[in-house]
């Protein structure tokens, strides 16, 4: 951490400086936005705080959202960490395209995937008990997992290839199983990065709405779906802001919790390409890895396919032509809905990036108070819920120059804060990584500290910097809640607005058509990604 | 080397963590019935605190046929300007502000435009619920000029919250006095639908229902899909339509048996249509949906039909009507007003119905040819006051509540 610090020249106030920038696009875009609608909401009831705080019925509603979120999250490791292994330590052709095919439900809509799970229970008998993929606990479990594998594959595994072999190498000359050199190297590296995801996961699965909401049946309580009970059916905002209140309380907590497990310490180590080719027992393993997982995935995935192929005369690309055309009840074309989406996204995913990237660096150099809760605050837009979030962007910025409401702003920035944690997630292990000797190295020959994050801090943190602008990106592209909370001009419509909406209408070629339209945003969001993880290329590595 | 102590910890507190979880989950049952116990008791104490206030209610109830004295909503506003629809408003610019379904054709407004000089621009937001909440909550400072589709189950939290500005227009002349509900006009209809259930013909198991008992006849065991009235709009009506049916006191019988029977309870129509009923290639031919359904399903079949595969049991219809407002604070009231005047005129409400699916207010408006002759609306749709909706809402959800889920 010293010597951190020294790199920066002992300038109190460039280090300061430093931290203002991402400190404050938070605090005016997030902070204050959702202070204003809690101060709102509370301001028509402050009882409702010590009400929620003596429910018993909500202490329920809270223990069932922490033991699902850590359960969905530990199965995604599970599931995702054999995948992370391959495509982080093998090269073979295709190796891009699974990083990118594993993130296509990440875009999807809850309700295409919710019908996409009830379909595949009916097709694997999977419709009643324990591992019912419809109305249970299950079943939200495993959407969680099949929304999330992305995460812990993209983020680890980014981290992990960047790892050199020589530890593990080191110890294996000197006698150590595989094993051992696996659980006492290779995992205590990998440290940092899957703490990181984890914080990811747990926190898009501590608010997810619509998987619990739609998967989980009317039994299944989450305090995200309380808030929008209270808000939305109730227009008791008075519970509603006490309710986020217990969740950011509860967010804050978990999150700092995760920091002290990943350690006061910086962890550095010795950068290197992991990749090669797989040899012995690799061989076998690795291709029955890449395989079983995707096959995982692509059940829910194939069916939604097979029903956008489905037209009256058969079997047929018709559904797909449709979408040029206009339906009445839609604002837009879908065609148009799909250059939206992808405008919105390149702005948010920009801003998400810029900001992510900036505070990142705040985050590894700052001050170590200030940095670290630096470090918490960014991850908050992820843990709190879209209700809070949208309404508060709402009344927040109606005035002046800061009037957004009319504005096609507010939708890429709205998508922006929930995209920036991906970014700060997969960038700080990475530049915690980087062996401060080289740094040193180029201080002593007297490089400026803005050249060193030129020269070595941006080059090495290139990687995960991409992995997270395709976080960002994908975020912006799938985004449902907090987009239909800002309110937008009709003919802004996005995909997943537009898939909800066909959705909302009877007629089997409308139905057909959401399919379609749901597809093309896998087929566009796997292009996306195969184009930005491109961007890595040049990396120093 | 030092680091290495400090896996075990993390791997310790991860297991133990896991295994909570698992544990947890284990007994999710008994978790779930925990909080359906507990919800239930607290409602039997909020029961039995609220059975006087009930009382009084219900007596209220009968005393007075129109429920009036629940709610305040439908009391006299307090003054405020009259709004002329007369100023010559050509160069403004007015803001609609609507939910996520709404959907004209192209040339629609731009008509408006051209005869008034005013433009229109739109802002949509969410479902109906998210509207309204969102026009609550920006009530000083609001997004829009008028309003449009709120409901008249949320029309009495709308006009509580002081939303809306009175403004009489002529154009309601052409609209059935049934549908005017609000007497100071702070509210317009512009049009209606029905939410009824619907079933796919030939799935049945065996006649189709007849009526809303026909949906806990054995003979139709586990056929019926609904929507969470907490989530979904037709879902909140299809609860209304059968506590209008089978009173304050018989509802929830009513409920169990349906509940006994095998129906099931999705969060959003989405689901329920495209998951469970026959549409999406579900198992279950009985669905609440809307009189409109039938038409659409019509319209849009692949490949074309004859008739629609669907049917509408015309006993379980509830009346949904939407309005629109001139939104309190709107500085261009005089436009509102006149956007208001189109919204009720036959270039617009003939543009409704086959882009909302719903039915024109205007009388003298004509139907298209696909909902005359397969969705015709019902004479007797059930319908509730607004004030008694908005008094019990809260109360009739929980009460749900507790009967689905135990």
């Amino acid at each position: 951490m010293e010597r951190h610090r020294d790199q920066l020249g002992n300038s109190r106030f460039r280090r300061t400086g430093f931290l203002v920038g991402p400190a404050v696009f938070l605090a005016v875009f997030f902070g204050w936005p959702v202070l204003q609608l809690l101060w709102r909401g509370l301001g028509d009831d402050p009882g409702a705080l010590t009400d929620i705080a003596t429910s018993s019925s909500l202490r329920n509603v809270l223990w069932f959202t922490l033991w699902q979120a850590v359960l969905s999250t530990a199965l995604t490791l599970v599931v995702a960490l054999p995948l992370t292994a391959v495509v982080a330590n093998v090269s073979f052709r295709g190796r891009r395209l699974v990083n990118a095919l594993v993130t296509i439900p990440f875009v999807l809509p809850t309700v295409v995937v919710a019908g996409a799970f009830l379909a595949t229970g009916d097709r694997l008998n999977l419709t009643e008990g324990p591992f019912a993929l419809n109305k249970s606990v299950f079943a939200i479990l495993a959407a969680h997992v099949f929304f999330n594998v992305a995460v812990v594959v993209r983020t680890v595994g980014g981290y992990w290839r960047q790892l050199s072999r020589d530890d593990e190498h080191a110890a294996r000359t000197l006698g150590s199983s595989p094993w051992q050199s696996f659980s006492r190297i290779t995992l205590r590296r990998l440290r940092p990065s899957i703490l990181a995801a984890t914080s990811i996961v747990f926190l898009f699965t501590f608010t997810s709405f619509g998987v619990v909401l739609i998967l989980g049946g009317a039994r299944q309580r989450t305090i995200e779906t309380e808030i929008f009970r209270y808000a939305i059916s109730r227009t008791d905002f008075a519970t509603a802001a006490a309710l986020s209140i217990l969740q950011l309380l509860a967010v804050v907590t978990l999150v700092w919790f995760n920091l002290r497990l990943r350690g006061r310490l910086d962890q550095s180590d010795r950068l290197g390409d992991r990749l090669l080719p797989a040899s012995g027992w690799v061989r076998l393993v690795a291709p029955f890895t890449v395989l079983a997982t995707l096959a995982l995935l692509f059940v829910p995935i194939v069916i939604l396919i097979e029903q956008s192929l489905r037209t009256g005369d058969g079997v047929g690309l018709a559904n797909y032509q449709a979408l040029t055309e206009r339906p009445p009840f839609l604002t837009v074309t879908p065609q148009r809905a799909i250059i939206n989406s992808l405008g919105f996204a390149l702005v948010a995913s920009t801003i998400a990036t810029v900001f992510g990237g900036w505070a990142s660096l705040a985050i590894v150099y700052g001050r170590s108070k200030a940095a670290t809760l630096l470090d918490i605050a960014y991850l908050m837009p992820l843990g709190t819920s879209a209700v809070t979030l949208g309404f508060g962007i709402l009344i927040t910025f109606d005035s002046g120059w800061l009037d957004l409401r009319q504005s096609w702003f507010i939708i890429p920035l709205a998508q922006a804060l929930i995209g920036i944690p991906f970014v700060t997630r997969a960038v700080v292990p990475v530049l915690r990584s980087i062996d401060p000797s080289l740094r040193d190295a180029a201080a002593s020959m007297g490089a400026s500290p803005s050249k060193i994050w030129r020269d070595i801090d941006l080059p090495i943190a290139r990687r995960a910097l991409v992995v997270g602008a395709g976080f960002a990106f994908a975020i912006s592209l799938g985004e449902f809640g907090a987009t239909s909370f800002v309110g937008r001009r009709p003919d802004h419509m996005t995909v997943p607005l537009a898939i909800a909406r066909l959705l909302g209408q009877p007629g089997q070629s409308i139905r057909g058509q959401a399919m379609a339209l749901s597809v093309v945003l896998m087929v566009v969001t796997t292009i996306v990604l195969l184009v930005v993880d491109r961007a890595d290329r040049s990396s120093v590595l | 080397m030092k680091h290495s102590r400090n896996v075990l910890p993390i791997v310790r507190l991860f297991a133990v963590a896991l295994a909570l979880s698992l544990i947890a989950a284990a007994c999710g049952d008994d978790v779930s019935e925990t909080i359906a116990s507990s919800t239930a008791e607290a409602e039997a104490m909020a029961d039995d605190a609220m059975e006087d206030e009930a009382m009084e209610d219900d007596s209220a109830m009968e005393d007075d046929g129109a429920m009036g004295d629940a709610s305040t909503c439908f009391d006299a506003p307090a003054d405020s300007p009259l709004v002329d629809s007369t100023v010559d408003a050509s160069g403004t610019t007015i803001t609609l502000a609507t939910h996520d379904s709404f959907a004209l054709s192209d040339t629609t407004l731009a008509e408006f435009t051209e005869a008034t000089g005013i433009t229109v621009e739109q802002v949509a937001v969410g479902d109906a619920g998210q509207l309204v909440s969102q026009s609550i909550l920006t009530k000083d400072n609001p997004t829009a000029d008028v309003l449009f589709g709120i409901d008249n189950s949320f029309l009495c939290r709308g006009l509580e919250a002081g939303l809306f500005v009175p403004y009489e227009s002529p154009m309601l002349a052409t609209v059935d006095t049934a549908l005017r509900l609000d007497p100071h006009n702070r509210a317009t209809p512009i049009d209606f639908g029905d939410v009824c259930v619907n079933y796919w013909s030939e799935a049945l198991p065996g006649d189709a229902p007849a009526s809303l008992d026909d949906l806990i006849d054995p003979a139709n065991a586990g056929q019926f899909v609904t929507m969470n009235p907490e989530t979904s709009s037709p879902g909140f009506a299809f609860l209304l339509a059968t506590i209008a049916k089978y009173g304050e006191d018989g509802w929830e019988d009513y409920w169990t048996s349906l509940m006994a029977n095998g129906a099931s309870v999705t969060a959003g129509w989405s689901d329920a249509y495209y998951g469970e009923f026959t549409a999406g290639g579900g198992e279950r031919s009985i669905v609440t949906s809307y009189a409109s359904s039938p038409p659409a399903e019509f319209l849009f079949a692949d490949p074309p039909v004859d008739a629609p595969p669907t049917g509408v049991l015309k006993d379980s219809c509830f009346r949904q009507i939407e309005f629109a407002g001139i939104l309190a604070g709107s500085e261009n009231t005089g436009a509102a007003a006149q956007l208001i005047d189109f919204m009720l005129d036959t270039t617009f409400q003939e543009d409704v119905p086959l882009n909302m699916f719903v039915y024109p207010a205007n009388g003298d408006a004509e139907l298209p040819e696909a909902f005359v002759e397969w969705g015709p609306l019902v004479d007797d749709a059930l319908t509730i006051d607004p004030a008694t909706i908005e008094a019990h809402r809260d109360d009739w959800t929980e009460r749900w509540n507790a009967i689905v889920t135990s």
